[in-house]
């Protein structure tokens, strides 16, 4: 790596000490804006543009057709009514996933990490059993589950043994519903249990000392000293818990594939979908569903950025 | 509510055992249940033969057939339980099946054959893992060449990010100069922008650098993380300048200085934004799945995707692949958990 020095030499020489500095961020800058700032620029003229070329050039400036194709709907609480039908049980689908998952992983998240804030034998075993489906690509987590849940799996013999009939887990609606917010809280749990036990050990034990020197019931105890104290901490999951939902995609596209039909077909996999996955590429079409559910990710990051100024983990990504 | 009270408020080093610990503890092995559970069936499943596999209730551990060596057989004979006519049951050996019929022989006495429905005999059964799974997966589906493409992309994607990453890292905490605020910002600003949201761009970017079904295609949009540089840029402010001070003096020039001082100084950090970079990487599906269309280019996810969603699955395979891919991460998981969690707690970043 030092065949780096001499040109690093030499641009040093021509442009002085500080300014070296841009030579430094150049890389990092370049890739930036050529995989993230660029594509958002153009990302708006693929939702203004038809066609199904990929090439801006060769697609007509058709304005805001693709937008309204996504919203001409005669009735916007009934998907079927929609022209575009599937884009907006996705919408519905999204909107109900994110908020059941969310409140109800924040809740097993905040469990776990008050019983992992006690005294109790093999402690960092434990948060270590919680944390470990985090790390399982999502691929694997889906797998996992739809080996235990197919129609001859472990779930069915176990219902099987005590008398029950089997059932198809992943090819009823409200099941198959109901496994993707299970498996996605099964495999994110962990991560938010984490953020909150640190808060939770933030808390300054004399605190509760005195509150019980006080007389201060048990339960008042939680409801006035943990709970304000641990708010900040449960805004930051719920937020993030939130923007990381409404992208859900990659265990929920293996898991079910979307179906059955399109009950747990998300957002962002109708963008998927629209754009590569189907016979005719609109990517128009696509572009404009990311233009809405762009706007919904920065409503709730601005939501974010209201209760957590100094907080830099307000993230819309997990990858990087 | 009380006692639920108790439980919620209850800290370390106090004292006697109530409800609420039993409470604790009954949660904690249900959790440890639950998540380790359906992990633990995986990798059990996959040492299971495909008629293993296809027995329903399924049995818990992997179970083959029992067969033995019978003189005058090339193969070894797979052994029954028979029920003879005459209402004995033998252990025997079955030499060949005509439609319902069975013929079966003592394996210690081969030369008399009898005759049996197949009905009235049954397998019997040992412990047995089918490492079949494992080793033909490699010459069946070319499971190496997925293998080689995952571990090309994590390894070369992780490189980059750690020298991208660090060297703007660097400029951004250790030089004064006009607009470092600013692309401070602009790199930080970064992670409120998620891939989602820029697929069919990106798409139209990598097409136009001729990166669709490349490797790279995959490496170069990933490799400029920010969250690598803000976890770097934190860990040098700490280091102190004095050093930049002494070596400069020393005429060390700039990219000395930070390939000679900053990095080998920034090695913890370093560490955990491998160990992010190498997670993310080999866990990535939406933008592979986007940008490597052709199978031989694919990843591991892609194929396990690939496989699975194929109609007659085969699960024996599929399990082994599954169980090889979540291996490097159980690994690290084994070994750096704790790193892992108190850096993920500090930083809050996954």
């Amino acid at each position: 790596m030092n065949a780096l020095e001499v040109p690093m030499r030499a641009l040093q020489r021509a442009l002085g000490v500080p300014r070296i500095a841009w030579i430094f961020v150049a890389p990092n800058l370049a890739i930036l804006g050529l995989f993230t700032f660029l594509p958002i620029v153009v990302n708006f003229y693929f939702a203004f543009s038809g066609g199904v070329e990929l090439y801006p050039s060769q697609r007509p400036y058709t304005g805001l057709e693709n937008l309204q194709t996504l919203f001409d709907c005669e009735n916007f609480l009934d998907p079927t009514t929609c022209r575009k039908d599937l884009f907006w049980r996705a919408i519905y689908n999204t909107g109900k996933f994110a908020l059941l998952q969310v409140a109800l992983m924040v809740g097993f998240a905040l469990i776990t990490a008050l019983v992992l804030n006690r005294k109790i034998l093999g402690r960092g075993f434990f948060r270590g059993v919680f944390f470990y489906p985090v790390l399982l690509s999502p691929v694997v987590v889906a797998l996992i589950w739809k080996w235990v849940l197919q129609r001859e799996g472990v779930l069915n013999a176990v219902l099987a043994a005590g008398g029950g009939s089997p059932v198809g887990w992943l090819s009823d609606a409200s099941w198959a519903f109901f496994w993707c917010v299970f498996v996605s809280i099964w495999a994110h749990m962990g991560f938010y249990t984490l953020i909150l036990l640190a808060g939770l050990q933030a808390i300054p034990g004399d605190l509760y000392e005195a509150a019980e020197m006080d007389g201060a019931s048990p339960w008042r105890r939680f409801s006035r000293i943990t709970l304000p104290l641990l708010m900040p901490n449960l805004i930051v999951v719920l937020v993030l818990g939130l923007i990381r939902a409404v992208q859900v995609f990659d265990e929920i596209f293996v898991l079910t594939g979307g179906g059955p039909g399109s009950a747990t077909t998300f957002i962002v996999q109708f963008i998927y979908q629209t754009a590569f996955a189907e016979a005719i590429h609109q990517y128009g079409l696509a572009a404009a569903a990311s233009l809405v559910l762009a706007l919904s990710l920065l409503a709730l990051t601005l939501v974010q950025l209201r209760f957590t100024r100094r907080n830099l983990a307000g993230r819309g990504r997990d990858n990087g | 509510m009380a006692s639920v009270g108790a439980m919620l408020t209850a800290r370390r080093g106090r004292g006697k055992a109530d409800w609420t610990d039993w409470f604790s503890y009954g949660y904690l092995v249900l959790g440890l249940l639950l998540m380790f559970g359906p992990v633990l069936w995986l990798v059990l499943s996959s040492f299971k033969s495909e008629a293993a596999l296809n027995e329903f209730p399924p049995q818990l551990l992997p179970y083959g057939q029992k067969s033995v060596a019978v003189a005058g057989n090339e193969h070894p004979l797979p052994l029954f339980n028979a029920t003879l006519p005459d209402g004995t049951t033998r252990q025997l050996a079955e030499v060949r099946r005509i439609g319902i019929q069975s013929t079966l022989v003592d394996p210690k006495a081969p030369d008399q054959e009898f005759k049996v429905n197949i009905r009235d005999r049954k397998p019997v059964r040992e412990f047995q893992l089918a490492l079949g799974n494992y080793t033909e997966i490699f010459g069946k589906f070319s499971f190496g060449t997925f293998l080689w493409n995952s571990v090309f992309i994590t390894v070369v994607a992780t490189l980059i990010t750690l020298l991208f990453n660090a060297m703007a890292a660097f400029a951004l905490s250790k030089y004064r100069f006009g607009g470092r605020n600013a692309v401070f910002l602009l790199i930080i600003s970064t992670l409120m922008i998620p891939p989602t949201i820029i697929l069919v761009p990106n798409f139209l970017v990598v097409s136009e650098l001729g990166l669709l079904n490349s490797l790279w295609g995959v490496i170069w949009p990933a490799v400029a993380t920010p969250t690598g540089v803000f976890l770097l840029r934190q860990y040098m402010l700490t280091i102190p300048d004095e050093l930049i001070e002494a070596a400069r003096m020393d005429h060390a020039s700039e990219w000395r200085i930070f390939w000679r001082i900053i990095l080998p100084l920034s090695a913890p950090a370093l560490a955990v934004l491998a160990i992010f970079s190498v997670m993310w990487r080999w866990n990535d599906f939406l933008w592979p799945l986007i940008v490597l269309s052709r199978t031989e280019k694919f990843t591991l996810q892609l194929a396990l995707n690939a496989f699975q969603g194929e109609l007659t699955t085969q699960w024996n395979y599929l399990l082994a692949m599954t169980v090889i891919t979540l291996l490097p991460v159980t690994l690290v998981f084994a070994f750096l958990q704790r790193h892992i969690t108190t850096g993920i707690a500090a930083s809050g970043v996954k």
